[in-house]
């Protein structure tokens, strides 16, 4: 088909035409300014080209963060059109692309990146690893899922957004009903971007597998890294479904091929039981590293062991296989046999059994513990309550019988987003504030954080709680606009103000980053949280190598066991080895912009072109083949100095943190 | 420099034509053939199997592993999501009257 340069700008709305002006703006100014500062060299080496997994990790936030403000914008915009009845602010077609492009930023491009961010960052350090077991890999996993992001991203200002909704639902999402190219920017941004998650969990499998240090068997490693080594596994299992199912959507659309359509033998509902059987186990990919933080932080703060670690190891193993079992109760009301329904109402209910072995674990963990009201503290406490209103709602939807009523309502609506909210973004949001010391030196500000928390989770259930009532009164979701006469104009507006405080609480997050990076106090010592797992054992910020000597582990918690134990060894200079460490490439980078622009080609069905473009995929995989670069050592001298510097400093004028 | 070249791959060589050969024999016998349409259904399950395990003993390294336990459960998860993918999307949309 090729590119139609006359529609290739989206043109005919102010919204748009204002961003695309402001997206045009910040990218020259973006690029003047490193021009300016001359930091081209300096992002290049430092950044673009890193294996670091402490950079990676800390890119992968950046994105998150960035994400979130365009998914969220996407929200408020939602809000401000259902805030009345009637509204005129947005057309039908302008809210179908804003619902979708919301639904899929915020779990593919927000939650995904935060979390695995946070992985990347504290895996290996809480393991007494010094990097991933594929450095390469993991950089370029980011690069393609920032390629991914950023194709997704253009498509509201090029060419046109997906608009068939975050599921894309055949038959809605195929050709014949949606003729524009906005659905292939789904299929194709999240084939790269999924690529790249694929990639992670391959490379996070065979850390946790291979790279733990000595002393550290499976049932010495902290919760965090246990729910990011199961997550793993599931994306292993789980992404390429989806893998196949964006590809065969990519048939349907580009080439014509009838995999999903209602004529030539076509299964529309294929898709959706493909989707699931992918977007099920997705749910548990995203909910089980947060669940993995909250269980250090809250051993951490209660100042006690985490209770039932071993009922934690075998609930999240459960999950693990339940996840893969529950698909289709996002689609009881397509018309299964009773059988099928049963069968996946139980195994839907049966998977609340371990979630909710996991929360009174965490409740236990803190009775009876000296809890310190810490901002990351303050996040995991909301969790509770609210995550358990998400799930038990879940297990009212699981009823297959009840759910012909909730289906497609706003009920819905509310339910996952009492799931996904306290559930992923308030445990992210912990992690952030818990182990931003680790990243950046310093804390992000304690009474800011105060009110990002309040504002948060009280906007977060003024916009949420109403949309259970409006659900049950027969409000759908994904319905642009709705009469006066149904009565729900005023809890569409409570809601709707709710989301601006829920966007205020976002606004201090961002501020306290800001603040925190300009005047907040450099001199924390490396255990400013009184922590107990490894990561903490080393400097702040950590020294690029992680450890001068690779700590040996005895038992559960066990920098809090060294602290205790006064096994803190001083470093001894005869000791230190040189140590190996991988090379920075171009590959992983060139590699996201191949995949980009040869994605972005075929976006618009220029086969040719893409195949074209595609060359240079297989050029940058010839490179790599052929590299054998082996790394480089960091040489003895420097480790002692590096080490002598915040050993000698360490804890010395350092403030209590924790009191 | 030495671990970079164990010879010629003649095993991954081997699977990939057999691979080839397997895809476009299902290929052929879907398109260009007049069985019934149970038969080509058989058949082309059949290759598909065929072709999974020979890409585990070619490119998987199924048979390298050290450890017998790891390699147990390895391929007891591995069969089991085969399963659930497989006969469960069968089940699901061929019960009930969706299809």
């Amino acid at each position: 088909m090729g590119i139609k340069w006359d529609e290739f700008f989206v043109t005919g709305d102010p919204l748009i035409f204002a961003s695309q002006i402001g997206i045009a703006l910040t990218l020259i100014g973006a690029l003047a300014g490193i021009t300016y500062f001359k930091k081209w060299n300096y992002l290049w080496t430092e950044w673009l080209t890193t294996v670091d997994h402490k950079k990676i990790g800390i890119m992968y936030i950046l994105m998150g963060v960035l994400m979130f403000v365009r998914g969220g914008i996407d929200g408020l915009m939602m809000k401000g059109q259902t805030a009345v009845p009637e509204n005129g602010f947005l057309n039908a077609q302008h809210y179908n692309e804003v619902f979708t492009t919301h639904g899929v930023i915020m779990i593919l491009f927000v939650a995904m990146p935060l979390l695995i961010g946070l992985m990347n960052f504290v895996i290996p350090l809480q393991i007494g690893a010094r990097d991933v077991a594929f450095p390469q890999l993991n950089a370029l996993s980011f690069w393609l899922t920032f390629s991914g992001a950023m194709l997704f991203n253009i498509s509201f200002i090029i060419g046109g957004s997906p608009d068939a909704g975050w599921t894309s639902y055949f038959p809605l999402a195929g050709k014949e009903f949606s003729p524009g190219i906005g659905n292939n920017y789904y299929a194709v941004a999240l084939q790269i971007a999924g690529a790249g998650t694929l990639m992670t969990g391959i490379n996070f499998v065979v850390t946790v597998l291979k790279m733990r240090t000595k002393g550290m068997t499976l049932m010495k490693m902290p919760m965090f890294t246990w729910t990011s080594f199961i997550t793993s596994i599931i994306i292993v299992a789980s992404f390429p479904i989806f893998t196949v199912a964006l590809a065969l959507m990519t048939f349907d659309r580009t080439f014509g091929t009838h995999f999903f359509t209602i004529s030539g033998g076509g299964m529309d509902m294929l898709w959706a039981n493909l989707f699931w059987l992918w977007g099920h186990p997705e749910v548990y990919i995203v909910v089980l590293p947060a669940f993995g933080m909250l269980s250090d932080i809250i051993s951490t703060f209660a100042r006690k062991t985490l209770y039932g670690y071993k009922s934690m190891v075998i609930s999240i193993v459960m999950i693990s296989v339940l996840s893969m079992l529950v698909w289709v109760h996002h689609f009881f009301t397509m018309g299964n046999s009773a059988a099928v329904n049963s069968f996946f109402s139980i195994t839907t209910m049966a998977i609340a059994i371990p979630t909710g072995v996991k929360v009174f674990n965490w409740l236990f963990t803190m009775r009876k513990g000296r809890i310190k009201f810490t901002t990351a503290m303050l996040w995991a406490l909301a969790f509770v309550p609210n995550f358990v209103i998400g799930g038990v709602t879940g297990v009212m939807l699981a009823m297959a019988a009840a759910d012909y009523q909730y289906h497609n309502t706003l009920f819905l609506v509310a339910h996952f987003h009492y799931v996904l909210i306290p559930g992923v973004v308030f445990p992210i949001f912990a992690g952030l504030y818990f182990w931003w010391p680790k990243m950046f030196g310093y804390m992000l500000n304690e009474r800011i954080g105060k009110w990002n928390f309040w504002l948060f989770v009280v906007g977060f259930n003024v916009t949420f709680m109403p949309m259970f009532f409006l659900g049950l009164d027969g409000a759908v979701r994904r319905a642009y606009t709705y009469s006066a006469e149904t009565g729900f104009g005023p809890l569409m507006m409570i809601s709707a103000i709710g989301s601006i405080i829920l966007a205020a609480g976002f606004a201090a997050l961002v501020y306290n980053i800001y603040w925190s990076a300009r005047y907040a106090d450099r001199n924390i010592g490396n255990d400013p949280w009184d922590a107990r797992t490894l990561e903490w054992a080393t400097a702040t910020p950590v020294q690029h190598y992680n450890f001068a000597s690779l700590p040996e582990v005895t038992k559960l918690d066990a920098f809090w066991h060294m602290k205790k134990n006064d096994q803190l060894q001083p470093l001894k200079e005869d000791e230190v080895e040189e140590i190996h460490l991988p090379s920075n490439t171009w590959i992983p980078i060139y590699m996201g912009v191949v995949f980009g622009i040869s994605g972005f080609l075929l976006v618009f069905e220029w086969t040719i072109a893409a195949a074209i473009a595609a060359i240079g995929i297989f050029a940058g995989l010839a490179f790599r083949s052929f590299d054998y670069d082996e790394g480089f050592h960091v040489h003895k001298d420097e480790i002692l100095e590096t080490e002598g510097i915040w050993r000698k400093g360490a804890n010395k004028g350092v403030k209590n943190h924790v009191s | 420099m030495d671990q970079h070249s164990k010879g010629f791959p003649i095993s991954h060589v081997i699977g990939f034509f057999m691979s080839l050969v397997l895809t476009f024999g299902a290929a052929w016998v879907a398109l260009q053939t007049s069985l019934s349409m149970k038969a080509v259904m058989w058949i082309i399950g059949t290759l598909a199997v065929v072709q999974a395990g020979i890409q585990l003993y070619m490119f998987m390294h199924m048979n390298e592993g050290e450890d017998k336990v790891a390699n147990n459960i390895n391929i007891i998860y591995s069969a089991f999501i085969a399963v659930v993918i497989v006969a469960g999307s069968i089940w699901v949309m061929t019960s009930g009257h969706s299809h």
